[in-house]
């Protein structure tokens, strides 16, 4: 009586089941394709001096040296980028919480947050090169850093927001029985319960920051030299992966895959550190 | 009787639905007075009214007045901030922030900036948790999360943080609803022994609380003041058949 009989929904389950495992194995191999090309690829070439030295005389014919000038370029932009829109994207998002909820002004704002999401990093390279020219502003640091901020910055507000959206009624009108200002709750409560949702939205953005190359192209430039200053040029990973992998010679093109292989460490450390953090800062979390 | 809160001509509308209809009630000063009613008469929408939080929820109106020592808690010039530490709430759930069981009792202090010195912000916490019976439990553990605590517990300690704020008046809706029957009876024995200095205004469904704690009781029926009076007057001589029908539990 109770015996399992094929039925057409038993089917239809097994049919979706198969779908959504197969979609699984689809992604999860590209992705271990990638890991594994830059890994046989690149791990040959990853050498101390990588990740010691700036490129050399003749670095990019073969010659000695390493990718330091990108990899702190790369770390100096995505950090000052990452910086310059948590800055921004907090007030914007609690603001848009807390004040405007659900009310016409915020779903504008949030449409045009979405937007700007879309939008190629391409075009605020461009747009930024166009402002740079405008003001005579040369290609630097600090117009890499001011480009990726805004580049992050709706990622960051929309994560945030879709983040703070969660926070529990209850917690909320608790702290609003006391007499507390809406703002003291937003700051002081819904902040602090939040945190591991908002490093989250910060490393996504970050995330994104660090791995674009289109932006700093246009705004950041190129140079074999760390920068000491906020108004010279730098380096960064991805364009030191696109000019190295651009290159006709074996020995360099393995360097641009090892290049690639320090940019996901760097990304995979930040990420398994804010993880870290955020689990221990989790501690005082209302479930 | 010395009137604490004085509610006159009160009506409340969720979007176009009326939910208290011309509601005129006194409530004393220093005792216990509980809100009952059947479930959906509006018992916890006039509590509402009291600490001015009907105005959270979207689409809601109101129209008369509710006279704190007869000052309106809704004239134009009023703080909100200020009703709702003079009107503190109980909730049905207690609700602990994100925070340690100290900065909890903290919080409220600080953002009315209560004291001058950590010192006696200290000494005011230590006095709290002990009013709420709470301290021996966690005098050793005052920086561990607040949601480490029992439910039973973190119903007094949030009782602790509303009473730290110093308010004169005690909102509760039902806040003993959601505890076991033994933390239930501890945060009624409190409340019992609040009635010294503070006025408290309990919303309950369940008649024999009702009886074990009102001094004064107001019985709600659809949006209705039906009854309202000293607790023995009602419980043994109800003025109103609907009021006795539902202390016969016909409801």
């Amino acid at each position: 009586m109770m015996k399992k009989r094929w039925q057409r929904r038993h089917i239809v389950e097994a049919f979706v089941k198969g779908l959504m495992l197969v979609s699984f194995l689809v992604v999860a191999g590209c992705l271990g394709a990638i890991l594994w090309t830059i890994l046989v690829q690149g791990l040959p070439a990853l050498t101390w001096a990588m990740v010691t030295q700036v490129p050399q005389g003749g670095f990019y014919l073969g010659k000695g040296g390493g990718v330091l000038n990108a990899i702190l370029g790369s770390l100096y932009l995505a950090g000052g980028g990452t910086l310059l829109a948590l800055i921004f994207s907090l007030p914007i998002a609690l603001y848009l919480e807390t004040y405007l909820g659900d009310s016409d002004w915020g779903r504008y704002v949030r449409l045009s947050l979405d937007v700007l999401w879309g939008i190629p990093t391409i075009v605020y390279g461009v747009f930024g090169f166009i402002i740079m020219l405008a003001i005579g502003l040369r290609a630097s640091l600090l117009a890499g850093i001011v480009v990726l901020s805004l580049i992050e910055l709706p990622i960051m507000v929309r994560a945030m927001d879709e983040v703070i959206r969660r926070m529990p009624v209850d917690l909320e009108q608790a702290a609003l029985a006391l007499g507390s200002t809406k703002l003291e709750v937003a700051v002081r409560v819904t902040t602090r319960q939040m945190l591991p949702g908002i490093i989250t939205a910060v490393l996504l953005a970050f995330g994104r920051g660090i791995g674009d190359a289109a932006s700093v192209l246009f705004t950041a430039g190129y140079t074999d030299r760390i920068p000491t200053s906020l108004m010279q040029p730098t380096a960064s990973l991805p364009l030191a992966v696109f000019f190295q992998l651009g290159t006709p010679y074996p020995v360099v093109q393995q360097r641009g895959y090892a290049s690639a292989l320090i940019l996901t460490i760097i990304v995979l450390i930040i990420s398994i550190s804010s993880r870290w953090i955020s689990a221990n800062l989790n501690k005082y979390t209302v479930k | 009787m010395d009137t604490h809160i004085r509610v006159r001509n009160l009506n409340a509308f969720y979007g176009k639905q009326q939910a208290l209809k011309d509601v005129n009630i006194e409530i004393p000063k220093k005792q216990v007075t509980v809100i009952m009613g059947p479930s959906g008469c509006g018992k916890s929408t006039l509590l509402k009214t009291l600490n001015r939080f009907l105005e959270l929820t979207d689409d809601t109106r109101i129209s008369g007045e509710v006279l704190v020592d007869e000052q309106d808690i809704y004239a134009p010039d009023v703080d909100v901030t200020e009703v709702r530490k003079r009107v503190g709430l109980l909730a049905q759930r207690p609700s602990p922030l994100p925070m340690s069981i100290y900065e909890n009792v903290v919080y409220g202090m600080q953002i009315h900036q209560m004291h001058k010195d950590r010192a006696s912000y200290k000494k005011a916490v230590r006095h709290y948790l002990e009013i709420a019976g709470l301290w021996d439990e966690v005098s050793k553990r005052l920086h561990d999360p607040a949601t480490s605590l029992s439910i039973g517990q973190q119903q007094r300690l949030c009782l602790a943080r509303g009473l730290a704020v110093e308010p004169e008046i005690i909102l509760g809706d039902e806040p003993t609803s959601a505890l076991d029957p033994i933390s239930a009876q501890n945060v009624e024995q409190r409340l019992l022994d609040l009635k010294e200095h503070y006025t408290i205004v309990i919303v309950t469904h369940t008649l024999r609380q009702a009886k074990r704690l009102a001094d004064y009781v107001i019985y709600m029926y659809l949006g209705e003041v039906v009854e309202a009076g000293p607790a023995h007057e009602v419980f043994n001589n109800p003025q109103h058949q609907r009021t006795r029908a539902y202390l016969e539990g016909q409801f």
